[in-house]
């Protein structure tokens, strides 16, 4: 049976975790390995954390207003890696227009206030699969 | 203790007319419960206790217990305080958004910072990259303060500052702003949020290990008993942990047992119950269950009182008053439908109002997609004062006291919140309470139950999980953050380094570090020093970590 | 996967994590992965971090690889971190990395964490496996820390060379918090959270507990104070970690045959096993046989046997 991992993380100096954890129970309650990296990470540390892991995927929670440049970082870094076949994805409070840039620059999925679990769970399975397990 | 003859009644009425309408139709559902799950009967009959023992349980507003206010005349005598949180980019940018409120009717200013200011780091470290300016004005030295507060008269308006790690620095650059414009601190009147501890479950802004940072609050607590005596020095907050997902109860049990802790810190170092006390506030969320939240605030002020006079021995009244700031629940506001957020924040305001807040800040309805734009703030200030001009609660003191319902929820959060307060005493107190986890695993539980109810519907939220218009893009004009106000920040920041008396900043920032070291000296004087020879923040909090260590959170 | 294992030895912390996945997935490639690498390999030592649950064994861990790290920059450490799978939903939340954060830069340190996945508790058949591939890229340090409830962490001290047992003031029942087997499994013991009151306390009760039970045969461990917050102890612990280290010498090595025995007659059997399951599926006809009475157990079971080596030509072809 295919165990999916998922890596979660904050990176920059926000907080509030209260997201993030939920999700991580959500995804545990679903099937998932989650590994959670906690706050006030930098991107190196979550991206190389999400590749000791083998993470399949790896999501960002941002409140404040980080986005931007933290997901840039961390997509530029997993291409220095070799490791761009890590599905990213994220949340937090993103607006509409910012979620579109984000989906050009390579994040697969961005989970704004309000999406239920069961929605987050069936997108993230969707998109697991269609990667394939390597 | 309902008396007899109403029992009979209601039993008769059971039998026959509920009955009978119960036969034809069964309820909606099963059971129903407040938001935070305290159950709600059908319906509620008189309590013998409140007219039996009214002085204990009641009593009257401005006297102990304070159940029903902490001033007799409340908003007959003066309405609360209308401050909405706001800040953002520069302190030029910021200021100017202050001043709009003042015109506007605005009676208090309050200041957000941005995360690097609240960490404690300049704007130019590596860690600031995407962070400057964005939640909150950045702040790097006096200069940005100066700016900040520029054509703003100081003795005429009150400031509250959400800083917590570091607020002896930006305590320290307000009195020396008021200095410059010829205000002697003792005429300042504000607040500085200065609670640490709730960082540790529940904001994450934290620097240093508990014990220091408790010391920093007791340095805070003593020079201002002295110098600057009108000044709020903490606001002990219970907001953020409801945010995090506590439930109304752990909120009043949480920030009272950080309340007994600042309150022991402060005695260990030698300072007065009554002259410290009468300072302290606190800080509170409100959230759309009206009665449940108006319970809670009674509550809390009952309770609070209690401890400080038996547990504490406070002689002075002024020692036991809980004098609270609310903000309306920033977690209830949702993305979709942004619109229904500002009925939410009327119900929530109005729960405040009616449970008696000194000070209110009302959020804007995009607020769960960025920073509030000019029209949205303005709309959540007019929420306000149409609650406080056209919706009459403000002629009557406490207005729901004596409702069976609101009486009854009243005495359930108290004693929810003891038994909350007496499993953290157990535990040796707030501070280790926090290093086992107990508070965060809790918080965590209560937040993943409520989002458990959510997905399952048995919580509507309207527009999110039911009433949903799918397809429906907000189109709404959101407030953008300039990209290049980290670009003006550090240049800005390079000016001062390089206008200012270097060796002059060397010197205090070694009197700050000495003073770190000696456990009797006080803080506050030498970081007064340092900011006023434009130390950085990052400088001074350098110093800081270098001595005290930093946190290793999780 | 020969390519992954030189890029792991070369220090490719990526290649390194995907074949440990391949062996948490799959424990029986370790053999083929490991074919021509000469012995069984082990890393240079693990050691088994164990104890009830609150008392900071990641910090404990994070805080011990920190130090070993700066007392020794070319030995390599790594930690592998179980955390129990749900039974309910096959999922898991491993909450152990998150206290460790602060060795993401460091070349010589690889830490994973691992869902238990056992179906009765126990240690997930794939730390063997990634114990073997640590040894054959070259890890000198290994910590492998459980969750100290349950069968995992009575499993963990029969994997690793070494045990330590950590117990904290202010957790209760003390010593009584030590499930069956831990007492004795345990080489050394650590107070930790030193700093706060009790230490000395619960210190004394464990040696008292030891003044009363019997002397196994690795001899009394030592119990010592660490406190990981204020940094205190950890040289005094890899000190006393050396001399266990070097006082069991023969033991340890006892029991990495026996251990490497072990994995091989579970390799054997595990494989053994799925063939005969493979076998007996095209069956349904003799199990018939069987329950009605018409064939008798041992005949039926020669029949599988000979079914699985009929089949077993056909069958090499299917492996990696």
């Amino acid at each position: 049976m295919t165990k999916y991992r998922i890596l979660l993380g904050k990176a920059g100096l926000d907080g509030h975790d209260r997201g993030a954890r939920y999700v991580a129970h959500i995804l545990r309650d679903a099937g998932f390995e989650v590994i959670y990296t906690g706050i006030r990470r930098t991107p190196e540390q979550i991206v190389e954390a999400a590749l000791q892991e083998d993470a399949d995927a790896l999501g960002l929670s941002l409140l404040s207003g980080a986005h931007m440049v933290i997901f840039k970082k961390v997509l530029d870094l997993l291409e220095e890696r070799g490791a761009r076949d890590i599905l990213v994805f994220g949340g937090g409070t993103i607006p509409p227009a910012d979620v579109d840039a984000l989906k050009k620059m390579g994040v697969k999925a961005v989970f704004t206030p309000g999406t239920p679990a069961a929605v987050i769970v069936a997108e993230l399975k969707r998109l697991l699969s269609e990667k394939g397990k390597r | 203790m309902i008396p007899e003859p109403l029992e009979e009644l209601k039993r008769r009425w059971e039998r026959e007319t509920l009955g009978k309408a119960l036969e034809k139709a069964p309820e909606r559902k099963e059971e129903f419960r407040t938001l935070s799950g305290i159950p709600l009967e059908r319906v509620y009959l008189p309590d013998r206790e409140i007219l039996e023992d009214y002085a204990g349980k009641l009593g009257m507003p401005g006297e102990y217990p304070f159940t029903r206010g902490v001033q007799p005349t409340m908003y007959r005598g003066r309405l609360w305080t209308m401050r909405q949180y706001a800040g953002f980019s520069t302190a030029e940018e910021s200021n100017e958004r202050y001043r709009y409120l003042l015109e506007q009717g605005s009676t208090g200013l309050s200041v957000a910072f941005d995360l690097p200011t609240q960490v404690g780091i300049d704007s130019d470290h590596e860690l600031a990259l995407g962070e400057v300016g964005k939640v909150g004005v950045a702040v790097d030295t006096l200069a940005d303060m100066e700016d900040l507060f520029r054509g703003i008269p100081l003795d005429r308006v009150s400031t509250s500052m959400t800083i917590n790690s570091p607020a002896a620095v930006l305590l320290a650059m307000y009195i020396a702003v008021a200095e410059k414009q010829g205000v002697p601190a003792e005429k300042l009147r504000g607040t500085i949020q200065n609670d640490v501890l709730k960082e540790y479950f529940a904001r994450g802004t934290y620097i240093f290990p508990p014990r220091p940072s408790l010391r920093i609050v007791a340095d805070i607590f003593e020079f201002c008993a002295e110098k600057v005596p009108l000044w709020n020095t903490i606001s002990i907050s219970g907001y953020h942990a409801r945010e995090a997902g506590a439930t109304a109860a752990e909120e009043v049990g949480f920030t009272l047992a950080d309340a007994i802790c600042y309150v022991e810190t402060a005695l260990e170092a030698g300072l007065e119950l009554d002259r410290f006390a009468p300072r302290l506030a606190f800080f509170f969320a409100a959230h759309t269950d009206l009665f449940e939240e108006v319970a809670k605030f009674r509550a809390a002020r009952r309770l609070y009182a209690s401890i400080m006079k038996e547990r504490f021995g406070a002689k002075d009244p002024r020692s036991m008053k809980l004098r609270f700031h609310t903000q309306t629940g920033g977690v209830t506001l949702t993305a979709q439908q942004p619109d229904n957020n500002v009925v939410r924040v009327t119900l929530q305001a109005l729960a405040a109002v009616l449970g008696g807040t000194q000070s209110l800040h009302t959020n804007s309805k995009d607020e769960a997609l960025a920073l509030p734009s000019r029209d949205s703030v303005t709309l959540a200030l007019r929420t306000q004062q149409i609650i406080a001009y056209e919706s009459g609660v403000t002629g009557t003191v406490d207005p729901l006291a004596g409702s069976f319902l609101v009486e009854e929820l009243t005495d359930r959060i108290e004693e929810e919140a003891r038994g909350i307060l007496e499993e953290i005493d157990r535990m040796g107190g707030m501070v280790a309470a926090i290093e086992k986890g107990y508070v965060q695993r809790r918080i965590e539980r209560s937040a993943y139950l409520y989002g458990k109810s959510v997905e399952e519907k048995e919580r509507i939220v309207v527009g999110v999980n039911e009433f949903v218009s799918p397809g429906e893009e907000a189109a709404m004009e959101l407030f953008q953050v300039d990209p290049a106000v980290r670009e003006r920040q550090v240049k800005k920041l390079g000016e001062v380094r390089a206008r200012r008396d270097s060796s002059a900043v060397e010197r205090a920032l070694e009197a700050v570090r000495a003073a770190a070291l000696d456990e009797e000296a006080n803080l506050m004087p030498p970081i007064l020093e340092a900011v006023k020879a434009y130390a950085t923040i990052g400088e001074i909090c350098g110093v800081l970590r270098d001595v005290f260590g930093e946190y290793q959170g999780g | 996967m020969k390519d992954l294992l030189q890029a792991a030895r070369k220090g490719d912390k990526r290649a390194l994590a995907r074949l440990v996945t391949l062996l948490e997935d799959d424990p029986s490639l370790a053999p083929a992965l490991l074919e021509g690498e000469g012995e069984w390999p082990f890393p240079g030592l693990v050691l088994g971090v164990t104890g009830p649950p609150g008392v900071g064994k990641s910090t404990f861990v994070s805080a011990l690889v920190g130090k070993s790290r700066r007392k020794d920059p070319a030995g390599k450490v790594a930690v592998l971190a179980v955390d129990p799978t749900s039974p309910y939903t096959g999922g898991a939340l491993l909450g152990d990395r998150v206290r460790m954060m602060e060795h993401s830069g460091d070349e010589g340190v690889f830490i994973r964490s691992f869902a238990n996945r056992g179906l009765l508790g126990g240690l997930a058949p794939g730390i063997r496996a990634v114990l073997r591939l640590l040894g054959a890229t070259g890890w000198d340090l290994v910590l492998l820390e459980t969750v100290g409830v349950g069968q995992s962490e009575v499993d963990a001290a029969s994997v690793a060379d070494l045990t330590a047992v950590l117990l904290a003031p202010g957790q209760g029942d003390g010593i009584q918090m030590l499930k069956a087997g831990l007492l004795e499994a345990a080489d050394l013991f650590v107070v930790h959270k030193a700093d706060l009151p009790g230490a000395e306390r619960v210190a004394s009760e464990i040696e008292a507990a030891l003044d009363l039970s019997e002397p196994g045969p690795r001899g009394r461990p030592p119990v010592l104070l660490v406190s990981s917050a204020r940094g205190r102890g950890l040289e005094e612990f890899l000190e006393a970690l050396d001399r266990r280290r070097a006082e069991l010498k023969g033991p340890i090595e006892e029991r990495r045959r026996r251990a490497a025995r072990e994995d091989a007659r579970r390799l054997v059997l595990d494989r053994a096993s799925a063939r005969l399951a493979r076998a007996l599926e095209g069956e349904e006809g003799l199990l018939e046989d069987l329950l009605e009475g018409r064939a008798g157990l041992d005949e039926a079971v020669l029949r599988i046997l000979r079914n699985a080596l009929d089949r077993g030509g056909k069958e090499e072809g299917e492996r990696t």
